[in-house]
């Protein structure tokens, strides 16, 4: 069973080491993800590809409790669904990326925490792959589960 | 010299799930009830603007009303789309090309949590499959932060839909028309924290139509004329942290709410002390906390204080949401924003009934905000 990433140029795979691809604008240096053409504050078009960073700290967050609408939801439903946490992760000094969290507990996650970037599974394909997407988890992973 | 604006006409197709009855016939009753309000007829409409989402031309209401031929534009602009209706349809009559005409929402949803194709609003289609494109998580992650920033209590949320429950009880034109306790409410599942299901408005059905006219001709119709003092949109600058968003910068900027609600004060040449009733977006009970201080009514945090005390209540110092808003209302988006002036413009009148704000309020403040990022005020005056 191979794993496969649920869109291309999202990350880099395979890898021990993924990073999140996004991109740079060459004239003022604004940075995007994902990859854009063109520069959201000046409106030039050339726009670099740019690895980000693999930490940052958790700015926004909320939890996913309820499967959203199929679509265009392409995750598990029904009995299979299970609630995810959802927030912006701020890689410092590039961008605030909005992601999958590892976790979903609201007693666990707190605005600032430490958070590192995860390639996680999200469903399987009719040929049997495991599809694979980015999330964030907390750094140390010791706090995950703690508010049972 | 730009005209002014007075509306003298409000009419309503109560908000709430309607069976067979398409989004057209309501759009036609509001209407109706609008004319008959201004005692003017369908002939003497010059022009018109029709907002809606799920209907695709609004002005097919002609072959309800009478083809007379008049120019009908049809607008869409996402939970904002009556504010662009309103603002066309004023700007028409300030500009001189006409003089009298009618600005209409109407709408007919399913039950459950607005979606689309991600791609129709530039997001890439993995963000759909990944479950981000959801308007109520973004709403759920902006309350969380704010509460976080600002010393907001999820009591605080539980007592804003409480209010706008027990105000739609007093609404004998709205969807939810029973009153909630702060208990049950937090009691009710959790959506995206910390936001409950009873928190939240529903997609529903409705229309709403208000007539316009030049003000100097508006003391032909009415001797309670209602003048439009200012209407603005505005879409999100970069920085604004918006729905449906898969990236931020790092600077940040106010949203769009706030550059709205500016320019409408400034072009009212009034401030937020002078309204005596207001009506916010509240998509949930956390967006009504925050756009009480992006519209200039408190300082971030100072919620938790007026909410405690009382103040947002329909006899209170800032009376919001007096009809319940959208969560006693639901959201018809086509319809909304011109629910909230129907509801302005019987406060200014006097003519609000069990939920007549006291004291002959002079001064009324509408606000809408939505998907992907645009907002519409309006400021309206005795």
């Amino acid at each position: 069973m191979a794993r496969v990433p649920v869109a291309d140029a999202l990350f880099t795979w395979p890898s021990d080491d993924p990073q999140l691809i996004g991109s740079r604008c060459t004239s003022c240096g604004i940075v995007t993800f994902p990859v854009q053409e063109s520069c959201p504050r000046c409106a030039f078009t050339d726009m670099e590809e740019h690895l980000l960073p693999r930490r940052g700290r958790l700015w926004a967050w909320t939890t996913q409790s309820f499967p959203p609408p199929s679509p265009p939801y392409g995750g598990p439903t029904g009995d299979a669904f299970v609630p995810y946490g959802i927030g912006y992760v701020e890689l410092p000094g590039e961008v605030k990326v909005e992601s999958r969290l590892t976790e979903a507990d609201p007693a666990v996650l707190r605005d600032g925490m430490e958070m590192e970037l995860a390639i996680v599974p999200f469903r399987t394909d009719d040929e049997g792959n495991e599809v694979v997407t980015f999330a964030f988890a907390p750094v140390g992973g010791a706090a995950s589960g703690g508010g049972a | 010299m730009a005209n002014d604006v007075a509306i003298i006409g409000v009419g309503l197709h109560p908000f709430g799930r309607f069976p067979g009855v398409t989004g057209i016939d309501m759009g036609a009753v509001a209407i109706r009830r609008a004319l008959a309000d201004a005692g003017v007829e369908w002939r003497d409409v010059q022009f018109a603007f029709g907002g809606s989402y799920e209907v695709d031309n609004p002005d097919a209401v002609v072959a309800l009303l009478g083809l007379t031929g008049i120019p009908f534009t049809d607008v869409y602009n996402g939970c904002a789309t009556a504010a662009s209706a309103l603002t066309l349809a004023a700007n028409t009559i300030r500009l001189g090309e006409y003089d009298l005409g009618v600005a209409v929402g109407m709408d007919k949803h399913l039950p459950g949590a607005f979606s689309a194709d991600p791609r129709l609003y530039a997001c890439p289609s993995w963000y759909g499959e990944l479950g981000h494109f959801l308007t109520t998580k973004f709403f759920g992650m902006k309350i969380n932060k704010y509460m976080h920033d600002h010393g907001i209590s999820r009591e605080t949320l539980a007592r804003v839909a409480a209010k706008n429950y027990r105000n739609g009880a007093r609404n004998p034109n709205a969807f939810r028309r029973k009153a909630l306790s702060e208990e049950e409410i937090l009691a009710s599942p959790v959506l995206n924290w910390p936001l409950t299901q009873y928190m939240f408005c529903s997609p529903d059905e409705g229309a709403a139509a208000v007539v316009l006219c030049r003000a100097d001709q508006a003391h032909r119709y009415t001797d309670t004329p209602i003048y439009l003092r200012a209407t603005t949109v505005r879409t999100r600058r970069l920085g604004a942290f918006e729905v449906h968003s898969p990236w931020l910068p790092i600077e940040e900027t106010p949203g769009p709410t706030v550059d709205a609600s500016r320019a409408a004060f400034e072009t009212a040449g009034i401030g937020p002390d002078d309204v005596d009733v207001i009506q916010l977006q509240d998509t949930d009970a956390g967006a009504e906390v925050i756009h009480l201080a992006e519209n200039g009514f408190c300082a971030d945090g100072e919620q938790e204080a007026l909410v405690a005390r009382g103040e947002l209540e329909i006899d209170g110092r800032l009376p919001v949401n007096t009809d319940g808003g959208l969560t006693a209302n639901g959201e018809p988006i086509g319809a909304s924003g011109l629910r909230q002036v129907h509801e302005v413009v019987l406060q200014l009148r006097g003519q609000a009934g069990d939920r007549q704000v006291p004291g002959n309020p002079s001064v009324g403040y509408t606000q809408l905000y939505g998907a992907p990022g645009t907002a519409g005020v309006s400021i309206l005056s005795t």
